[in-house]
């Protein structure tokens, strides 16, 4: 084979459907998210694990508190909260780690595209796989510690904005901690304090849905925290990313 | 190619790590057809050259550019023009081979499958094409690699230990690749430890640690 044609005639002028059109941002976050789904799906058990850790955790509170369904029925926001946060965190120290171990984030930050749309794409991905996951098992959690149907439109709005403002606070974290050798603990001492009001106005709301409070309040906190990390942290998060890979 | 245009400079570059001063204003400059053959023994900051002249890290003093200007400032064009692989290398183990490829050169530019396939039939891994990567031996990672850097089209190879963990054939192919890029009008920077069998112009930069 000749040296010079490979580029132009071997290459360019075979047939075939594009594969990808990375035309712009848009364009290439979709392939970024793609990627992440298709490499999760491929590692399902990746996947479920923090669904499980959240089921099991859920149903050892009322097998070690007393089976007074009054009782359980008070507690059980706080404890569908703490869960889900836990739960959120256990993915959370995977989103950037094995993409800086095999040499992936750097080809990334040598893509062309912005690190911060690369952020926002793999932390949308993450969220698809665990927060929005978490929501979607959430009622079996609910219908065990006795939170009653009527509550649930509330109690899903509240942890879809509640994981998703999670998500944003923990690519922060990650990608401050993903050079370390052991991030995750460090991961969790960043995240978990600023998740604090995440449980306070996310079982707040739950807790007077159930009530029969109106928990509006509440869940407008909980929107203007989630809109606002969504805004902020993906540039917070690739300046960290930027540092590290530094 | 114009080669007054493409060229590649890094200027007085220099790089410490915590107290080590890793990089002593090393001066580097590349024109097309240019080959830069970096060696020098462990420890001699071989790689943070690699890593500064891709931008992934940004040296104390000195500069680098492309075409002139700092590459900071023309960050999207200067990385449309490079393709860098580093010692690891950057395939996901659950995706195939084409997969990788798909995910990584879509993020720079369009392209069609097949001429990803021909990249990979051309670095002698296309029948492993549809295989997981995690298969794959660690010479035919390696060749799915330079596939990678042939597919990206750029004019600025930067390559870390290109040789490592091919077979005498592999060697030959990587040595074949880099004389058709000169050829075609394009440059390299590549460390490795034993002499380059390439064909075209390769200047020498040695490291000391």
């Amino acid at each position: 084979m000749s040296a010079a044609p490979i580029e132009r005639r071997d290459l360019c002028d075979l047939q075939g459907p594009p594969l990808a059109a990375a035309s712009g941002v848009l364009g290439a976050m979709g392939l970024i998210i793609q990627r992440e789904l298709r490499l999760s799906f491929r590692r399902p058990e990746q996947l479920l694990q923090p669904l499980v850790f959240f089921l099991i955790v859920t149903t050892l509170f009322p097998l070690g508190l007393s089976l007074q369904l009054s009782l359980l029925r008070d507690m059980a926001p706080g404890v569908l909260w703490v869960a889900a946060l836990l739960s959120s965190l256990l993915s959370l120290d995977s989103l950037f780690k094995s993409d800086a171990d095999d040499g992936t984030l750097d080809q990334l930050a040598l893509s062309g595209q912005s690190l911060t749309a690369i952020v926002i794409a793999k932390t949308a991905a993450h969220w698809l796989l665990s927060g929005a996951a978490l929501v979607l098992v959430s009622p079996l959690v609910a219908i065990a510690l006795g939170i009653p149907g009527p509550v649930f439109p509330v109690m899903l709005l509240s942890l879809a904005l509640g994981t998703l403002t999670l998500s944003w606070l923990g690519a922060i974290g990650a990608g401050l901690t993903v050079g370390l050798k052991r991030g995750n603990v460090l991961l969790s001492l960043i995240v978990l304090p600023l998740a604090m009001p995440l449980l306070i106005f996310g079982a707040g709301a739950t807790d007077r849905a159930i009530s029969g409070i109106s928990s509006a309040g509440a869940l407008y906190f909980l929107g203007s925290l989630c809109i606002l990390t969504s805004t902020l942290a993906p540039f917070a998060a690739a300046a960290a990313l930027r540092i590290t890979l530094e | 190619m114009d080669s007054a245009a493409q060229a590649f400079t890094v200027e007085k570059a220099h790089v410490w790590r915590g107290d080590r001063h890793v990089l002593k204003g090393v001066s580097l400059e590349l024109h097309s057809r240019e080959l830069m053959h970096v060696s020098g023994p462990n420890g001699a900051g071989k790689t943070t050259l690699l890593r500064v002249a891709c931008g992934l890290l940004r040296p104390e003093q000195g500069r680098v550019s492309w075409c002139g200007r700092p590459i900071g400032s023309i960050r999207a064009e200067f990385q449309g023009a490079l393709a860098y692989a580093a010692h690891e290398p950057a395939l996901k183990g659950d995706l195939t081979a084409l997969e990788n490829l798909r995910y990584m050169i879509g993020l720079k530019r369009r392209h069609t499958r097949a001429e990803l396939e021909a990249a990979l039939e051309r670095t002698g891994v296309g029948s492993c094409a549809h295989l997981p990567v995690r298969v794959l031996s660690a010479g035919q990672r390696r060749r799915a690699v330079m596939a990678r850097v042939l597919a990206t089209r750029a004019a600025l190879w930067v390559l870390d230990e290109p040789f490592t963990n091919l077979d005498a054939a592999g060697s030959a192919l990587v040595s074949g690749l880099l004389a058709e890029h000169l050829e075609r009008g394009g440059m390299a920077l590549v460390v490795a430890h034993h002499e380059l069998p390439v064909a075209g112009s390769i200047r020498r930069l040695d490291l000391q640690a």
